[in-house]
């Protein structure tokens, strides 16, 4: 079963086209991966002072964190992991995404870990 | 603790950040021509530790470059076995990392040549104890024995390439 978060710290009320598109991305991710979760947090406000920041047109939508939750990271190392979810994600960095913050566990990882929260 | 030399053993390369940022987005997706992957080759083996990064180890200039900087710090990776590189300070660089490394952000470590990973991968590696593995297995910091010598080994001669 998937239970698909979509978390949003930022202040901002709606999701930039930035978050949208990888929203739609992540969908893509949920075909490819079988996620038990997925979640989406907007930190681009964090980093609005960043000196690379400052003159990005798309300033809200810059820093994401992303978690992902699948069996299909079994076996997988973190780098393995990583790419994966970078290569959905291509267009959007070519696009102006700057930081994605990963987090990719397997289901077996997060129960031992104690941080469910799924 | 290792922070003074590291200061004093790195190249004032800060400038401020050029503001080019989409001139940097054109060029981000071209093939890098072999020239340039010849130089990155070398660039990742200058050192035992290399990292890519924004800022200095001295005055980091993002968050995620802070965070490695600490945590190689921490584990006291000595100044005569790193080479730090400011992205921010060439944008062909920093446009050309990304596709040699096909790692879409920075930091970006290299252990003796091979890519390790960015901020989360480092994160990762240094509370599961795989980092400090990876540094010893790699002759980058000495393997704590029980009659423990403290610090590292007599440094190696000082070199800086650019």
């Amino acid at each position: 079963m998937n239970n698909l978060q979509h978390a949003r710290n930022s202040p901002s009320s709606s999701p930039g086209p930035v978050e949208i598109s990888i929203r739609e991305k992540v969908i893509m991710l949920t075909a490819l991966l079988q996620p038990a979760s997925i979640t989406i947090t907007n930190d681009s406000w964090q980093h609005r002072h960043h000196s690379a920041m400052r003159d990005q047109e798309n300033n809200g939508e810059t820093h994401f964190s992303v978690q992902v939750v699948s069996d299909a990271f079994e076996k997988k190392t973190t780098m393995q992991r990583h790419r994966i979810v970078y290569s959905a994600l291509s267009d959007e960095f070519a696009r102006g995404l700057h930081a994605l913050s990963l987090k990719t566990k397997t289901v077996a990882e997060v129960a031992a870990s104690g941080d469910g929260r799924s | 603790m290792f922070r003074p030399s590291l200061r004093s053993s790195l190249r004032s390369l800060h400038r401020t950040a050029p503001s080019t940022l989409l001139a940097s987005r054109l060029v981000a997706y071209r093939c890098i021509s072999d020239d340039v992957r010849a130089k990155l080759q070398s660039a990742v083996k200058a050192s035992p530790v290399v990292l890519f990064m924004k800022g200095t180890p001295a005055e980091p200039q993002c968050g995620f470059s802070r965070a490695v900087v600490q945590i190689l710090d921490l584990h006291g990776v000595p100044a005569e076995k790193m080479q730090t590189y400011n992205v921010l300070a060439d944008q062909e660089l920093r446009s050309s990392i990304k596709e040699f490394s096909e790692w879409p952000t920075v930091p970006q470590v290299y252990v003796n040549g091979e890519f390790i990973g960015g901020c989360d991968i480092l994160i990762g590696m240094h509370q599961s104890g795989e980092l400090e593995t990876l540094l010893e297995n790699n002759g980058v910091i000495p393997k704590i024995e029980d009659s423990a010598s403290s610090e590292a080994e007599a440094p190696a001669s000082e070199k800086a390439t650019s």
